[in-house]
């Protein structure tokens, strides 16, 4: 039985939360029910209503057009923060495994250091040294990334440094720069796609969980885990003010995992039965 | 063996050196001066100096370097501002409420996880099996903090059961105390619960299909004993390994789970401290905690070579 995108239930269910999160965002750029932003002294801490579908906070700002634009932070986030694990891993893992020796050995002993580094703990010393903003929490979680992504660059530049048609390359006098750039480098990108699809949703849950420490987004921009902050001190006023974000966290996690088990399950002929 | 253990011993070593050496750039040297960071900018210069001259940044990076890691080594991670107490007694402290919650959580994580991945394994594509992934991937999806918001709002706002979290300390006996981590505990240890399900699940799959299992089956063993002794068993060490890193990803998770229910441990210290511009014990306990995870990865590694000799010679 060949498996066909438009049959794999995973992936569907996957696509579509994650087009529904695309669609969102994008439309949260032009239009929100409401102002982001406005305040309404009245208006505080209501539960769903007409007005205001999801509710609102302690400021009376309604809370859909906050969840709304929420997202474009999630996922501006996701993409910086596993790009930058991606650019610098890469760049590790393509010194160590091109080169070997002691400098592989320097730096896969880095790597390890790294590891005991999760997004929390650069996060609070990044923190405590300049200031928390968004930008230290995206050089947080884009440093917790790093080493997965120089081991899986590390091990497909051993696979294919002594391959036949590298070492033709290299006869033919092809220097370092080409041999990595034009022969090696193209080989290890299928893996490393696959990795980004898993570190995307982790990067968002990063985000969530240090925005809700106060070490990543910063009043009165949206962000689902700040929005979590600041609704506990409200959990008897208005549950679901604690409610909504969250819901929107899970379910993009959600979205994203299913539809990188999806992509996977479909693009991997060796699960493919 | 002997061999292989050194080895792996000393590569702990050079990554411990690492670790420091990635914690002392950060604080001495990215910034340009620490102690205009505690003071602030427009700090009087005659405290500036006197700041700089205690904490030794008037000599030059290298042997502030060697300074600060010869006392590290000795126990010794500086003086507090706030406190004035040392940062190691600060950290030993807090470490009575951090270390509990984690161990709590990577306990229930483990006697929930292995016995459902299992279980899932057994009824391979058929109900129990989807319900068990299901679970799994709303484990993942759900961030811990949340969790335990929804606990708090559940058993506190709801049916009033627990106090919406805080910590009154093992003086008032060890159930008491229990009972406060229990709620933190569980939000803390559930997406790692959903991936350890996950990746028992595979594991046991994966010696399902096993050429001894067949022949443990064709003897007419029980399929219990086939299950338990063959197995899982065998399926233990991908399980062990996946644990055993998870134990550091639970530390490291506990500094939010503190803030959500309100405990005095770890991750508490250090958000105060920043605010309080408390360097030195940023400083320490992130230096504590990356060890100790660096430490437990090694340890891992290291059991995983003796456990199986193929790691230990390849």
């Amino acid at each position: 039985m060949r498996r066909r995108p438009g049959r794999h239930v995973t992936f569907l269910i996957g696509l579509v939360i994650t087009l529904g999160l695309l669609v969102t965002a994008a439309v949260s750029l032009v239009y929100t029910p409401r102002d982001p932003l406005e305040m309404s002294i009245s208006g505080r801490l209501q539960g769903p209503s007409g007005a205001h579908p999801l509710g609102t906070d302690q400021f009376g700002r309604d809370l859909l057009s906050r969840v709304m634009r929420g997202a474009i932070t999630s996922i501006l986030v996701g993409v910086i923060a596993v790009g930058i694990g991606m650019m610098v891993g890469v760049a590790f893992g393509m010194i160590s495994g091109y080169f070997g020796g002691w400098l592989d050995e320097v730096f896969m002993r880095l790597v390890d250091a790294i590891q005991g580094f999760p997004a929390i703990l650069s996060a609070l010393l990044l923190a405590a040294v300049f200031r928390p903003t968004l930008s230290i929490s995206m050089v947080a979680i884009g440093v917790a990334f790093l080493p997965v992504f120089a081991r899986l660059t590390r091990a497909s530049f051993l696979e294919f440094r002594d391959r036949d048609f590298v070492v033709a390359a290299r006869a033919l006098g092809a220097g370092d720069g080409a041999l990595i750039r034009r022969h090696i480098l193209p080989n290890t990108i299928p893996p490393l796609i696959v990795q980004a699809t898993i570190s995307f949703p982790v990067a968002i849950l990063a985000e969530a969980g240090l925005s809700y420490l106060g070490l990543g987004t910063q009043p009165p921009n949206p962000s689902w885990g700040l929005m979590l902050r600041e609704a506990q001190a409200f959990l008897g006023l208005n549950p679901w003010y604690a409610i909504f974000p969250g819901g929107a966290i899970a379910l993009t996690v959600l979205g994203l995992n299913l539809l990188g088990d999806g992509l996977r399950d479909l693009l991997d002929p060796k699960t493919a039965s | 063996m002997h061999r292989y253990v050194l080895r792996r011993v000393a590569a702990l070593a050079a990554t411990l050196l690492f670790v420091s050496l990635l914690v002392f750039v950060v604080v001495r040297v990215l910034p340009g001066d620490p102690a205009l960071i505690i003071l602030g900018i427009e700090a009087n210069p005659d405290s500036v100096a006197r700041l700089r001259r205690e904490l030794g940044l008037d000599r030059p990076v290298a042997v502030q370097y060697l300074q600060w890691i010869g006392r590290a080594l000795r126990g010794d991670l500086g003086r507090s501002i706030q406190y004035d107490l040392p940062v190691s007694t600060l950290i030993l402290s807090r470490l009575a409420v951090t270390l509990p919650l984690t161990l709590l959580a990577a306990g229930l994580m483990i006697a929930a996880a292995i016995p459902l991945g299992v279980f899932a394994a057994t009824r391979h594509r058929r109900l129990g099996d989807y319900l068990t992934m299901t679970l799994s991937q709303l484990g993942v999806a759900v961030p811990g903090f949340w969790a335990g918001l929804l606990l708090i709002l559940l058993f506190s706002v709801h049916l009033g059961w627990v106090q919406a979290g805080g910590f009154d300390g093992w003086g008032q006996g060890v159930w008491p105390a229990l009972r406060s981590l229990l709620l933190p505990a569980a939000a803390l240890g559930l997406f790692q619960f959903a991936v350890l399900a996950r990746t028992t699940r595979s594991a046991v799959l994966e010696v399902l299909r096993e050429e001894y299992v067949k022949t443990a089956r064709a003897k007419g063993l029980a399929e219990r004993r086939v299950l338990f002794r063959h197995a899982l068993r065998n399926a233990l060490i991908p399980i062990v390994t996946v644990a055993g890193v998870q134990l550091g990803q639970l530390l490291a998770g506990s500094i939010i789970l503190e803030s959500v229910f309100y405990l005095p441990g770890l991750g508490r210290l250090t958000l105060a401290a920043i605010s309080a511009r408390d360097l030195p014990v940023v400083q320490g306990v992130v230096l504590f905690v990356a060890s100790m995870i660096v430490t437990v990865n090694a340890a891992v590694d290291i059991l995983y070579g003796v456990l199986d000799p193929r790691i230990r010679y390849g």
